[in-house]
């Protein structure tokens, strides 16, 4: 189990490098020239030059992503004789923009992401496979019907949408939430569980949908299966047949599309939300980040996202060497 | 033995034998009509005898094992007739009294085990758990149970493979188990689906060798579904020949195997090759296919494949379907059949 | 263990086949090891399924041997080998006199013709999006043959040859039963006049009833046609009706073959004699059979028991089992061409002997 894991991270380093290269020659690969940016309007050649020099833009593109990945290492120092950022090693860069260490500006916003993402997936999980195994039980009857119909509405909404609803209803409205903010769960729990409960509520009725859909299906092949039939006819309850036989083999295929979707969220896939609500997560900095064309940020909100990927499909694989004994993890 | 003719009312009261089927049926509605899965299927059955259900894919064979644990309760089949069971009777008993017999008192031996157990759970806990659904005991008493039951049926160093998942045994051990899960309860009656057709020829011989075993000692009634009539041959005191959810030869093996009476059944026995026939003479097959229940010829479902049928006078094979009934002066062995016994001359002719 | 090199008596065995006359099919030393790798991004190989393990046996022209095994036996794995759909480890394929060991299936042009193979399952062995018309003209067309009478009427003629009604040319498989889905296999085969069918199971997925039409048809193709055929089935009873020659495999070798009667009636192997006697008969009187049960299932073919692979079953195992692998070889009071492996031989008969043989721990106390 520890050479597995050991081997998988292995891998998962090398994924991130890959990544993290790729992400550098598309970034210079667009038209839009940083220093330029960061220049001003009134831009003389010889400033021009100078915010190069800084940027370390006139150095050849491997030293550049040499440098960066030296940084991963070694303290780097940036600027020039006016201002000079130090970055401490695991140093990321230092954003164009804001002259912040990168891992700083994203060790600010993850938190954001986190609870967002976390929060909202725990609700749509498990109401998700609740509502799902609900419909299967009883396939074709009432509570069937409603569950199925009721995702379909959910899957055609959109978060524009259904966040401006519910931000109109709850807080203008009949003013029972605050405006959504994130507020640190150490610093005001209550806060916290406030600010974030519409924007978890929009995204759970984004999801919930498919993950209703999702286990419905698998709860209705796993009842299918020859061993529910041996359940049953070894005198079995039907609830212990649905709790412990069905839902056990039915949450499989579920681990794995819940982990994605959970390490996206995290990575910031939650772009519309944030914005929606007006949260400052991961998401936002990246879409700030290409438009600035602010490249260390760009390279740190990417590989923060591939990272979220990487690492949770490590955690959904031994997952299921967990739930499922046929998976050998050697 | 006891082979009763169907009674021609159902008079409600317990009969004496210990499993009494009289004129059950499972229906399905679905899309394309009525599928009439078991139309009409009588037998009787005591303790520690074994009957052998002989049919091939579609004949009801299969439903009709599913009718006697009362799995259909809650679906959309339509269960008619009467299932009598130690003086109870199981097709109007209501689901929790169906439950609590289930696994006690009729238990079941399904086809295949690699997929009739669930892979998630240790075989030693699957076993324990049908032990637990009906008897006060700790985990630990369960747990001892089920390695003694697999110390029965012959697995090699229980108390270590308890802990074994599914995957990890062999398929005949895999069976083996099984039969330690269907057994752990002492049931009165095991029926047993297709218990050897996923295995190989070897463990086929050990496990229908077992099943015999178990079954002198506990006494109980076995119920034995197959498409083979060597398995049958080989295992059981009757034998019920199904054919399009209707049974149509019934009798003792001996009367059955040795003198068959339906057209199918010894069109059966001529078409399969056996290890002492003539290899210089060709099989004699039975030409056509097996009907689609949703559609049943009328009159007998076996007219259109019988080669007898020109021999009844009147068509009336493709009008009327046959009545069982006692042949050859044998009350004991009867067959849906219109044919005279006269007309039978050239049966075991080739 | 003894896998690759064969021995001096082993090669004096595989040449001993019946008569002389030239082999249309000749396979020695064959072998086939499915690598197992272990690893993610670097994978080495921890193993090896020794699925076919150095066997020989030769067809005639016109003959059918059979070829009888429970699971994990080989013998599905040596009709792949010999049809070319996997690449040998090992050892040599002859079929018509040409090497086609390692050619590729390109250029093989006559033996891809004159070798076809009819597949177990009716059901996923025709492509369901193609006509029957189409399914048995696709082998003339890749091959460019064009008969004389054209695609269409030659597929018309072999669907007459195998029982069908020529007229259901233009229907898709779905409209088929699995016993006329595996006449429509048989179809495809023979549209390149072959001399050699191989057929895995080919009756084993379908019913009673129809097992014995298709039976009868590959029969009277083998008679009318003059075609050889490689019958794998594990089915004892349907073996012998169908195969001349019977070679009975355990564990990725061949324990012994020989004519019908040979194998049939005069079994010399333990095995062998173990297979037959568990063969349940539609004889309700017995019939004065041996009665012999094993223990335990057949074991892995990873790793193989040392020596005789049947030791760990067997109940006349000595310690020579264990160290010596027993060479196919015509033993004593063997007839011609009747080869048995195996260091302390049954008497030949499978009438009842005076003990029963039971070696199964659960039946043997069950029956004290």
């Amino acid at each position: 189990m520890f050479r597995y894991l050991m081997r998988r991270l292995l891998a998962a380093a090398v994924i991130l490098v890959v990544i993290s290269a790729i992400t550098f020659v598309t970034f210079f690969a667009l038209p839009t020239d940083p220093a330029l940016l960061a220049c001003g309007k009134t831009c003389s050649p010889s400033r021009l030059a100078e915010i190069r020099h800084a940027l370390g833009l006139d150095k050849s593109l491997a030293t550049q992503y040499w440098e960066f990945f030296k940084g991963l290492f070694v303290d780097r120092t940036y600027g020039d004789q006016s201002i000079t950022v130090h970055c401490n090693a695991p140093c990321l860069g230092v954003s164009f923009q804001s002259d912040t260490p990168v891992l700083t500006i994203l060790l600010g916003d993850f938190p954001v992401d986190l609870s967002l993402g976390t929060g909202a997936a725990v609700i749509f999980l498990v109401v998700g496979v609740g509502l799902g195994m609900v419909a299967a039980t009883h396939k074709g009857k009432a509570a069937d019907k409603v569950a199925v119909s009721a995702s379909l509405v959910g899957v055609s909404l959109q978060i524009y949408f259904v966040g401006l609803l519910l931000m109109w209803a709850f807080v203008d409205k009949w003013q029972i939430l605050p405006a959504p903010s994130y507020t640190p769960l150490t610093q005001d729990p209550v806060g916290w569980f406030q600010g974030l409960l519409l924007p978890w509520a929009t995204l759970v009725v984004i999801y919930l949908a498919f993950y209703t859909r999702l286990s419905r299906s698998s709860m209705l092949e796993t009842l299918g299966e020859d061993y529910i039939r041996t359940a049953r006819a070894k005198g079995l309850p039907m609830r212990r047949v649905i709790l412990k036989h069905t839902l056990r083999a039915a949450i499989t295929p579920i681990i794995t599309i819940f982990g994605m979707d959970l390490a996206s969220l995290i990575g910031g896939t939650a772009v519309i939300t944030e914005s929606v609500f007006g949260l400052n997560g991961i998401g936002k900095q990246a879409v700030d980040a290409v438009t600035n064309s602010d490249l260390p940020v760009t390279m740190g909100t990417t590989l923060f996202a591939a990272a979220a990927i990487v690492v949770f499909n490590i955690i959904v694989d031994m997952a299921y060497g967990i739930v499922d004994p046929r998976v050998r993890l050697a | 033995m006891a082979i009763e003719l169907p009674p021609q009312t159902a008079d409600g009261t317990a009969p004496s034998a210990f499993l009494d089927v009289r004129d059950l049926q499972v229906h399905f509605p679905t899309e394309d009509g009525l599928v009439k899965a078991v139309d009409g299927v009588s037998f009787t059955l005591e303790k520690g005898r074994t009957l052998g259900i002989v049919g091939e894919s579609g004949s009801g064979k299969s439903v009709t094992s599913l009718a006697l644990l009362g799995l259909h309760k809650g679906t959309r089949a339509i269960l008619s007739g009467e299932i009598w069971l130690d003086g109870e009777e199981l097709v109007a008993l209501p689901e929790p009294a169906m439950r609590a017999l289930r696994g006690e008192k009729v238990s079941m031996i399904f086809q295949d085990p690699l997929s009739a157990l669930h892979p998630f759970y240790m075989v030693g806990n699957q076993i324990a758990e049908a032990y637990l659904v009906h008897h006060k005991a700790s985990k630990k008493e369960a747990k001892d149970r089920a390695i003694d039951m697999l110390k029965r049926v012959g697995i090699p160093q229980p108390e270590r493979r308890v802990n074994d998942y599914p995957h990890q045994f062999s398929g005949g051990m895999r069976q083996r188990a099984m039969i330690a899960m269907s057994l752990v309860c002492n049931p009165e009656l095991l029926i047993a689906d297709e218990p050897t057709t996923a295995l190989d020829v070897t463990v086929q011989a050990q496990i229908l060798d077992l099943i015999h075993d178990l079954q002198q000692e506990y006494g109980s009634a076995v119920i034995i579904i197959t498409h083979d009539l060597g398995v049958v041959a080989q295992t059981s005191n009757d034998i019920l020949v199904m054919y399009g959810g209707r049974c149509i030869e019934y009798g003792s093996v001996q009367d059955v195997l040795n003198h068959p009476e339906h057209p199918y059944t010894w069109g059966l026995l001529q078409s399969m090759p056996s290890l002492s026939s003539d290899v210089h003479t060709k099989l004699n097959p039975i030409k056509g296919n097996p009907p689609s229940l949703i559609n049943l010829p009328s009159g007998c479902a076996f007219s259109p494949r019988c080669a007898f049928k020109d021999r009844v006078p009147g068509g009336r094979c493709m009008t009327e379907r046959p009545e069982l009934r006692p042949m050859a002066g044998n009350d004991q062995h009867i067959a849906a059949c219109h044919l005279a016994d006269d007309e039978k001359t050239d049966r075991v002719a080739k | 263990m003894n896998t690759t090199e064969s021995s001096p008596e082993q090669q004096t065995g595989s040449v001993a086949q019946p008569g002389s006359g030239e082999n249309l099919l000749e396979v020695s030393g064959l072998q086939m090891h499915f690598p197992i790798r272990q690893g993610i991004i670097f994978q080495r190989q921890i193993g090896a399924v020794r699925a076919v393990d150095g066997i020989d046996f030769a067809v005639k022209p016109g003959e059918s041997l059979g070829l009888v095994g429970e699971s994990g036996c080989g013998k599905s794995t040596t009709g792949r080998l010999v049809t070319r759909l996997l690449e040998p480890t090992a050892g040599s394929i002859r079929f018509d006199g040409e090497d086609i060991t390692h050619k590729p299936v390109a250029t093989m042009r006559k033996a891809r013709q004159q070798l076809q193979m009819i597949f177990q399952d009716p059901y996923s062995s025709l492509n369901p999006r193609h006509t029957v018309g189409t399914i048995i003209e696709t082998p003339m067309r890749l091959s460019d043959i064009t008969p004389k009478q054209g695609h269409k009427k030659r597929a018309q003629e072999l669907l007459e040859i195998v029982g069908l009604n020529p007229e259901h040319y233009n229907r898709y498989p779905s409209e088929f039963s699995g016993g006329q889905r595996q006449r429509i296999g048989i179809a495809r085969a023979l549209a390149l006049k072959p001399k050699l069918i191989v057929a895995d199971e080919p009756v084993s997925a379908l019913d009673v009833s129809i097992q014995a039409q298709v039976v009868n048809l590959l029969q009277s193709l083998q008679e009318e046609m003059g075609i050889a055929f490689l019958f794998i089935a594990h089915d004892l009873a349907v073996v012998r009706h169908f195969s001349q020659r019977v070679a009975v495999m355990y564990l990725g070798k061949i324990v012994e073959v020989g004519n019908r009667t040979d194998i049939y009636q005069r079994p010399r192997h333990p095995y062998t004699h173990a297979l037959l006697s568990a063969v349940p008969e539609a004889n309700p009187d017995g019939g004065g059979r041996e009665r012999i049960r094993l223990a335990g299932d057949v074991p892995s073919p990873i790793g193989p028991p040392s020596g005789c692979r049947f030791r760990t079953r067997c109940w006349k195992a000595q310690e020579k089992c264990a160290s010596d692998e027993p060479p196919l070889l015509q033993i004593s009071g063997n007839s011609a061409g009747h080869l048995t492996a195996c260091h302390f031989p049954e008497e030949p008969s499978i009438t009842a002997r005076d003990e029963v043989i039971i070696l199964d721990p659960a039946l043997a106390a069950l029956e004290e």
